[in-house]
């Protein structure tokens, strides 16, 4: 404490400046998740509009990220809600409650899909898992049945049915969530589709059984070996299936065009050859300029995602630390913004934004978690 | 000179043989030269000219005509004027109203939601506060013009193609119609957009201005020259003037020079865990911004202010302490205000930097959403260049034009900076 006094008092000393004690917050302050974001700063605003409390402040920084900053501990320099494109992990569960934060609440909000698109002047594709996995993947089953570096040039060596071009995908980076979402759900279900595969990621941890599947697959022993060393047990089958079906190809053929997912939509105007993947959200908002590849012969479509046939969805979140409800002004009445039906319902403000909707008694569940401040049991 | 050698060919010759050579090479070195600027100034207009094509309608805001009915009912019913029940009252149904009699054949539910549409949401808080001014308006009828959706103004500025078919577009076809209609009966107009100047940020693009982000640079950048300034002065006085030349001097001259090379960013992550995690100060604070901003920029201005220093002549020094002033009141009396206005110039380029500088911000918390403007280097705020790059992350179409016209507006600030520091240096420089 007498730190910071002495901080203020230098800081304020110096600069001259009349300012506010930074003991009391009177705004809700909201970290996380880029793709979170445009939703959660829609309600920011709506609830800043509507009531009498301040606007809350919503800083983009990675699910991850907001994470970490959430758990850092109780107090007024620690915000109050993170959002995430993905659910709180154990290990970060473990490492709130180290620093006293106990009680959170989680709320879903609702699904977002990511979608591979090309411009609308082109040919549209239709694709399946098994063939993203094939073009995109480091490592694919060769002739043989071992792995191989992929050797794919075009769409047509990844499946004859599909057009003579040469693949170019550009995607997000691995640091993005969203390129965390397009392998766990494209890539691991192309990948699942090959038999071997599949059998591999049934096997128990250290098993001799996964030791030959991996022999019979050639996949290198430096892989178990690295796991070994890093988290300090054997791997599963799980495991090993995860770093191969992850792996994305580096020669060329991918390419890592950054988070701005508007500059993607902006370089598939500019070159109809090339495939993108973004959030459905961007395909919404432009698709005079650019179209949705079919997956798994399904349009990613509004009803599509909502309804669970479009295979690469995600649902988002926010966490809210319970602690904080009472001495932050506006956070129960937040909740009750966010999961009021004139935000996230069918015909909501949100939808309008992009976000697909839940279903409505999952809606009516969260909404009741949200009302009754109930902590999640993890 | 007698010289027996004939064979042997005059200096002279050699000279007048390689002339023509000589001449030549010159105009290819100068070409050179005369291209490499050409180049220069081509990428430079090229960005120009992108920029500007692609943001200035941005300052044009497209409207709609309404005649808006201030219906006492609705939003007054006691007749008691009381300011809490005016500001609370539910003006979107006036503009609803208003939209409903202007095209009375729309009934289905979801064809109104579009007819709605066609207005901002901000329209609503155009009448509050128009209700709020002036009281005496409840009760009338008032032709106004009011702030159109985003989707329409993309429309209206020819950034949404007619052409296309009705599924590929954002607005459909009895949309169209009816701004059509509008046009036709001259309801539909543009004028200078006053939201982009007074609003904080938004997520409706037709309500985001940049005044939050202009605010917020403005309180960090005066914490920034609150403190570099004197620190930067101070300490290339104390080095040239006073401070002995050893070993020690050497190796804080040489980590100066190293510290204005270090990447911004460095100085982001040791702004979070000094300013933030340390002294506990607060996140997306104009005052860590500042302070951060305060640690990049005090090399550049130490550099300048001694290069200053050294240009003012040993003469003078040696004069004052001739007729009998100390070392300080030599200092102070005349190197100092000698070498003042290399000083300033240094410093308004070192502001200038800061004001465009973004990566260190990342770190502490300031790339935020924040609709509020900041009233003070405590509150939450952003800065320009973080607003730049959080609108050119925004899904909305209509954002892509006020992403350019933010940045011509950080341009123009840059601008001026820099040439307040030219007419600084032309005006008061002295040389010897």
């Amino acid at each position: 404490m007498i730190r910071k006094q002495i901080a203020l008092a230098v800081a304020l000393g110096m600069a001259g400046l009349t300012a506010q004690a930074a003991a009391t917050r009177d705004y809700i302050s909201i970290v996380g998740s880029s793709t979170v974001y445009p939703f959660a700063t829609v309600v920011a605003e709506n609830f800043g509009k509507t009531t009498k409390f301040n606007t809350p402040k919503v800083e983009s920084t990675g699910s991850g990220g907001g994470l970490k900053l959430f758990c850092a501990g109780v107090g007024v320099e620690h915000p109050d809600i993170t959002n995430a494109s993905r659910a709180i992990k154990s290990s970060e569960v473990e490492s709130c409650a180290k620093n006293g934060v106990k009680e959170i609440v989680e709320m879903k909000i609702g699904y977002d899909g990511i979608v591979m698109a090309n411009s609308s002047s082109a040919e549209p594709y239709s694709l399946t898992t098994k063939d993203i996995f094939l073009a995109l993947a480091k490592m694919v089953p060769g002739p043989d049945g071992k792995l191989i570096d992929n050797p794919n040039k075009t769409w047509k060596d990844v499946n004859p049915e599909l057009q003579n071009a040469t693949i170019e995908v550009l995607g997000p980076p691995p640091t993005s969530g969203t390129r965390d979402a397009f392998v766990e759900l494209a890539m691991e279900g192309g990948a699942k589709a090959f038999p071997d595969l599949k059998t591999l990621r049934g096997l128990e941890r250290g098993s001799d059984e996964l030791k030959a599947m991996m022999k019979k697959l050639g996949i290198p022993m430096s892989i178990w070996t690295a796991y070994e060393e890093k988290k300090g047990k054997a791997p599963s089958g799980k495991d090993i299936f995860k770093v191969v079906a992850h792996g994305v190809r580096e020669d060329g053929y991918y390419i890592e065009a950054g988070e701005n997912d508007n500059l993607i939509v902006q370089k598939l105007e500019k070159n109809p050859a090339a495939l993108g993947i973004f959030g459905f959200s961007f395909l919404d908002q432009n698709s005079d300029k650019v179209q949705g590849s079919h997956i798994n012969d399904t349009e990613p479509t509004f009803d599509a995602i909502a309804d669970g046939s479009y295979p690469v969805s995600r649902s988002l979140y926010f966490y809210v630390k319970k602690a904080h409800v009472g001495t932050i002004p506006g956070i129960q009445e937040y909740l009750n913004e966010f999961s009021s039906e004139k935000a996230w319902g069918d015909m909501g403000y949100l939808t309008d934004r992009g976000l697909i909707p839940m279903p409505k008694t999952e809606r009516m569940k969260f909404r009741e978690d949200a009302m009754n401040l109930n902590p999640m049991s993890k | 000179m007698n010289n027996p050698d004939t064979n042997k060919p005059r200096t002279i010759d050699l000279v007048n043989q390689s002339l023509a050579r000589r001449y030549a090479r010159e105009r290819r070195f100068r070409r050179l030269g005369l291209a490499a600027i050409t180049a220069g100034l081509l990428f430079v207009s090229f960005l120009f000219i992108s920029i500007f094509a692609k943001g200035y309608t941005a300052f044009w805001q497209t409207e709609i005509q309404l005649r808006i009915t201030f219906d006492e009912q609705m939003i007054d019913p006691s007749g008691e004027r009381d300011p809490e029940v005016l500001g609370f009252a539910d003006y979107n149904i006036l503009v609803k109203t208003a939209l409903m009699e202007r095209f009375p054949d729309v009934r289905k539910r979801g064809d109104r939601r579009d007819l709605f549409g066609l207005v901002s949401t901000g329209a609503s808080l155009q009448l509050r506060e128009i209700v709020m001014a002036d009281p005496a308006v409840i009760g009338t009828t008032q032709t106004l013009w009011l702030t159109a959706d985003d989707d329409i103004d993309m429309l209206v500025k020819g950034h949404i193609d007619r052409e296309r078919d009705e599924s590929e577009r954002r607005v459909n076809d009895k949309v169209i119609a009816w701004v059509d209609a509008l046009e036709a009966d001259g309801a539909l107009g543009s004028s200078f957009n006053i939201n982009f100047f007074s609003h904080g940020d938004s997520r409706d693009p037709e309500q985001a201005g940049i005044a939050g982000a202009v605010m917020g640079s403005f309180y960090t950048l005066i914490v920034t020259l609150l403190l570099s300034f004197p620190i930067g002065v101070a300490s290339a006085v104390y080095l040239e003037e006073f401070a002995p030349k050893n070993k020690w001097t050497d190796i804080i001259e040489v980590n100066i020079n190293n510290l204005a090379a270090v990447p911004s960013i460095v100085f982001g992550l040791l702004g979070l865990a000094v300013f933030i995690n340390f002294f506990e100060l607060p996140r997306s604070a104009p005052i860590v911004g500042g302070l951060v901003l305060t640690l990049m920029t005090l090399p550049t201005i130490i550099i300048a202010s001694r290069a200053a220093l050294k240009s003012v002549p040993p003469s003078i020094r040696e004069a004052a302490l001739g007729v009998g002033a100390s070392k300080m009141q030599a200092t102070t009396h005349h190197v100092v205000p000698l070498a003042l206005p290399g000083m300033l110039t240094g410093t308004i380029i070192g502001m200038a930097q800061a004001l465009g500088e973004s990566a260190p911000l990342l770190m502490i918390g300031m790339v935020a959403f924040i609709v509020d403007i900041p009233q003070g280097a405590f509150d939450p705020s952003t800065v320009l260049p973080v607003q730049i790059y959080l609108w050119a992350d925004s899904p909305e179409r209509a954002f892509v034009e006020r992403t350019s016209a933010a940045i011509l507006v950080l341009l123009a600030f840059l601008l001026t900076m820099n040439l307040l520091a030219v007419i600084l240096r032309k005006k008061f420089e002295r040389r010897w």
